[in-house]
C-alpha cells in the first residue's frame, strides 16, 4: 500500500487530474498534491495520487554516486574501463 | 522502467556490499531497523540480506499498515460490511485479514456482504456517486502515505456534497510508533532505515527527535536494491563516526519539508486521537488519526454503530513479536504450517508488506547459517 510507482504525466485534465503513463499502462491520477507537475514530468504515484515529482538532478546525483562506488571497487584491480565507458 | 532499473545495477550493489564490510568492526553486532514493510520485501526479493556483513542484523519494523491493524478494528469493518445498506470499499490487502473470530472481510463477502476492492479512495467515492442508493464506506488504512489520498477524497466528497459516502478511519502516524520502539527496553536498535514514501509526505524533519533525544541515526531510503544498500552504508558510516543525524538517500522524491499540499490536507481533514491500539505494540499515545469534527457527516464511526471491542491476538501467532523486532518470522511456531499466505493466522502473513509474507515468499524459512 505504501508502494509507489513512477509514471510520466501525459496530459493535465480538469479537476486536479492527469493522465499518467506507467510504462504502457495509462491511468487517471490526481495531481492535486503536485500542482507544479507538467506533462513530461515523472511523478511517484500512491493509491491514485501523485505524492512527489521526481527530481531529475537528484536522481542523477544518486546514480553518479553509484557509478563512483563501482569505479572505486574496480580501481584496485587497475580496471578503469568501466569508469571511462560510463560517459 | 525509468527510475527503477538504474537502481538495480548488480555491479553497484556488489561495490557497496564490499564497502559495507569495511565499515563494521569484525565481531561486532549492529542492529538496524528498516521501518517500512516495502523495504523488508525489497531486501528479501533481491537477496540483499546475503550481501550484508554478518555483523549487521536487520530488524523489521512496524511500517506495514495492514499488519498493525488490531483484530477489533477488522471486526468493526466486518460489522459495517454486514449492514444491508452498506457497501464497504477497501484496499485489496485488507480482505484476507482475519478478525477476532478468525473471519475476514473476504468471508463476509462470501456470505453476502457487499465488499468491493478499490485501488484508490477516489474510486470508492466514484462508487458512491454511481450507486446513490448504497451507503459506501471506505476502509481507510495506512500511514501518512495513504492518509492524504483519503483526506483529498473527503474534501471532494464535501465539496460535491456526496452524502452516501463515509470513511472508517484507521490511519496511523509513523513518528509515535518509532518513539514506542525506541522506548521499549527489549528492542535496542542502533539505527533506522527511514521509510521513503511516508517521507515524501512528512519530509525528514519529523525524525529529528530520533537523533536529538535518542542519539540514533536515521537514513531515509528509496526502495531499489542500491538505495537500501547505500542507506545501510550511510548508517554504518554515521555509527563509525559517532554521529546521529537524519540523512536522505532518497533525494529524488523526498524533500526535507515533505509535501506541503498533502500536509495541509491532512491538517484540515483529520484530528489526532488521544491514543490508538496497534497490533503488537499496544495503545500508543497520539498515534492514530480520526476524522475532524468539520467532516463528522462523512465519519463512518459517527454514522454507524461499531462494536469497538478490544480483542487479544491469537496465542499461537507471534505477529506482535515480529512487529516489535523480537522474533524472526521462522521462530513463530505456526509460520508456514498453520499460517500461510493462503490461510493466514496473522496480519504479517497477509499483507504484501508483512515480514512473514516476505520470508515465506522468498524462501527464508529458517535461519541461514
Amino acid at each position: 500500500m505504501c508502494l509507489g510507482v513512477p509514471g510520466q504525466i501525459l496530459e493535465r485534465l480538469d479537476d486536479g487530474l492527469a493522465k499518467v503513463d506507467f510504462t504502457g499502462v495509462r491511468r487517471t491520477v490526481s495531481v492535486a498534491f503536485t500542482p507544479e507537475a507538467e506533462p513530461g514530468d515523472w511523478v511517484l504515484v500512491h493509491v491514485g495520487f501523485a505524492l512527489a515529482t521526481i527530481d531529475e538532478d537528484e536522481a542523477r546525483a544518486t546514480l553518479d554516486l553509484l557509478g563512483e562506488a563501482i569505479a572505486a571497487e574496480l580501481e584496485p584491480a587497475g580496471n578503469k574501463l568501466f569508469q571511462e565507458g560510463r560517459g | 522502467m525509468k527510475y527503477v532499473d538504474e537502481y538495480r545495477d548488480g555491479r553497484a550493489a556488489k561495490a557497496i556490499a564490499a564497502e559495507l564490510r569495511t565499515l563494521v568492526r569484525p565481531g561486532s553486532h549492529v542492529k538496524l531497523m528498516e521501518v517500512c514493510g516495502g523495504h523488508t520485501h525489497a531486501i528479501y526479493r533481491h537477496g540483499l540480506d546475503a550481501l550484508l556483513p554478518g555483523e549487521v542484523e536487520l530488524v523489521h519494523g512496524p511500517g506495514c499498515p495492514v499488519c498493525v491493524i488490531p483484530l477489533g478494528r477488522v471486526d468493526d469493518a466486518i460489522c459495517l460490511a454486514e449492514r444491508p445498506e452498506v457497501t464497504l470499499a477497501s484496499f485489496g490487502d485488507m480482505l484476507r485479514v482475519p478478525g477476532g473470530r478468525r473471519r475476514s472481510l473476504l468471508e463476509a463477502k462470501a456470505r453476502g456482504a457487499d465488499v468491493r476492492v478499490v485501488y484508490s479512495p477516489l474510486d470508492a467515492l466514484g462508487l458512491a456517486v454511481a450507486e446513490p442508493e448504497r451507503e459506501v464506506v471506505f476502509f481507510g488504512v495506512g500511514f501518512e502515505t495513504t492518509a492524504p489520498a483519503t483526506a483529498l477524497t473527503l474534501l471532494r466528497a464535501r465539496r460535491e456534497q456526496v452524502r452516501n459516502f463515509s470513511v472508517f478511519c484507521n490511519h496511523v502516524l509513523i513518528g509515535p510508533a518509532l518513539r514506542a520502539i525506541l522506548d521499549s527496553p527489549e528492542t535496542q536498535i542502533d539505527g533506522f532505515v527511514g521509510p521513503g514514501h511516508v517521507s515524501t509526505v512528512i519530509g525528514t524533519r519529523p525524525y529529528d527527535f530520533v537523533c536529538s533525544e535518542y542519539h540514533r541515526p536515521v537514513v531515509v531510503a528509496g526502495f531499489e536494491p542500491t538505495d537500501i544498500l547505500q542507506a545501510v552504508a550511510m548508517l554504518l558510516r554515521q555509527l563509525r563516526d559517532g554521529r546521529a543525524e537524519v540523512e536522505n538517500e532518497y533525494g529524488r522524491v523526498v524533500r526535507a519539508e515533505g509535501n506541503p499540499a498533502a500536509l495541509a490536507a491532512l491538517a484540515e481533514v483529520f484530528a489526532v486521537r488521544p491514543d490508538f491500539e496497534w497490533r503488537g505494540l499496544g495503545a500508543i499515545p497520539r498515534s492514530g488519526l480520526r476524522i475532524a469534527d468539520a467532516f463528522a457527516d462523512w465519519d463512518a464511526e459517527r454514522r454507524f454503530e461499531v462494536p469497538g471491542a478490544r480483542i487479544e491476538d491469537p496465542k499461537a501467532c507471534r505477529c506482535g513479536d515480529v512487529l516489535r523486532g523480537l522474533a524472526k518470522p521462522y521462530e513463530c511456531g505456526v509460520f508456514g504450517t498453520a499460517c500461510t499466505p493462503e490461510q493466514p493466522l496473522g496480519t504479517c502473513m497477509v499483507s504484501s508488506e508483512g515480514a512473514c509474507a516476505a520470508y515465506y515468499a522468498y524462501g527464508r524459512h529458517r535461519r541461514v547459517a
